[in-house]
């Protein structure tokens, strides 16, 4: 499937800024006036939020907001394997 | 209220059956220092919690150890899924098997139903938070203890790995969550009152 990024590439991405994004958010809770982590919250949100984006027009949505992101007349949120499944993310 | 995501915080990709090291993993869904009961814990205690910073801690940490869950969840499935009834049997899964099936549900690894005896919400935030302290190293122990049992199967143990992690940086959280609780009340006599009840 040329010209369709890698799926697996695409989810390791999503994990990992998303872990990053948590992890400053946690950090966040008990030092609200970190500048630098402050930061690293709004970059890792921005790059999640697009990645997540990207990744529900090529292989369905993994979050209910970017459940309309693949024009289609069905509902994708069910069509693709749970996380624990065979497939699944 | 929560939004599902439709991923698991961490890969879950085992490809070998082994009922005998699911029903050890299967504490971390049910057992005493389990994920479920880390996350009532701190779901439970947030309500009356009166300082911002440290209801923030318990709302996110309450909320990771339900994708921690379903982590622990998606190795038990995937250790169980497709057995025989010979592996059923010579495993020892049969006791499990008689009354779930292959499906999941919440036990210790002795056996014994996930009850929420396991946790305490105690309505003073030194108590509560002196609790999720111990319950972070009691699970990072079981941890630790799980990993010994699966040496050898790298794909159980790199899951159970990022979890034992976990626990380490909620500690750091919760101990931050203290020292703020502390920095609000009588630095002479931190039992003066308690601000959950004492303060209104």
């Amino acid at each position: 499937m040329s010209g369709q990024p890698c799926k697996k590439e695409m989810l390791d991405h999503i994990n990992a800024v998303s872990f990053s994004a948590l992890e400053a958010q946690l950090y966040l809770n008990t030092h609200p006036c970190d500048k630098c982590a402050l930061e690293s919250f709004y970059e890792c949100n921005k790059m999640r939020n697009k990645a997540l984006r990207e990744y529900a027009t090529y292989y369905g949505p993994l979050t209910i907001d970017t459940a309309t992101a693949s024009c289609s007349d069905r509902w994708n949120w069910i069509q693709e394997p749970w996380p624990w499944q065979e497939g699944g993310c | 209220m929560w939004n599902y995501e439709k991923r698991l915080q961490y890969p879950v990709k085992i490809s070998e059956t082994n009922p005998k090291l699911a029903q050890a993993i299967i504490t971390q869904f049910g057992g005493p220092d389990g994920e479920l009961a880390a996350s009532m814990r701190y779901l439970s205690q947030r309500y009356t919690m009166p300082y911002k910073e440290v209801t923030g801690t318990l709302t996110d940490i309450g909320t990771e150890e339900l994708a921690h869950m379903e982590m622990i969840s998606a190795i038990v499935y995937q250790l169980t899924r497709d057995l025989s009834i010979e592996e059923i049997k010579a495993s020892g899964f049969d006791k499990y098997y008689v009354d779930h099936t292959l499906a999941l549900y919440p036990i210790a690894a002795s056996g014994m139903p996930w009850t929420a005896t396991y946790f305490q919400s105690k309505g003073d935030p030194i108590t509560d938070l002196t609790e999720d302290l111990a319950a972070e190293q009691k699970a990072r122990t079981t941890y630790d203890n799980l990993i010994r049992l699966c040496a050898g199967h790298a794909e159980i143990v790199d899951p159970l790995r990022f979890l034992r992690e976990r626990e380490i940086v909620h500690f750091q959280r919760f101990g931050e969550s203290l020292r703020i609780v502390q920095e609000n009340l009588d630095s002479k006599n931190f039992y003066a009152f308690n601000p959950e009840f004492d303060c209104h």
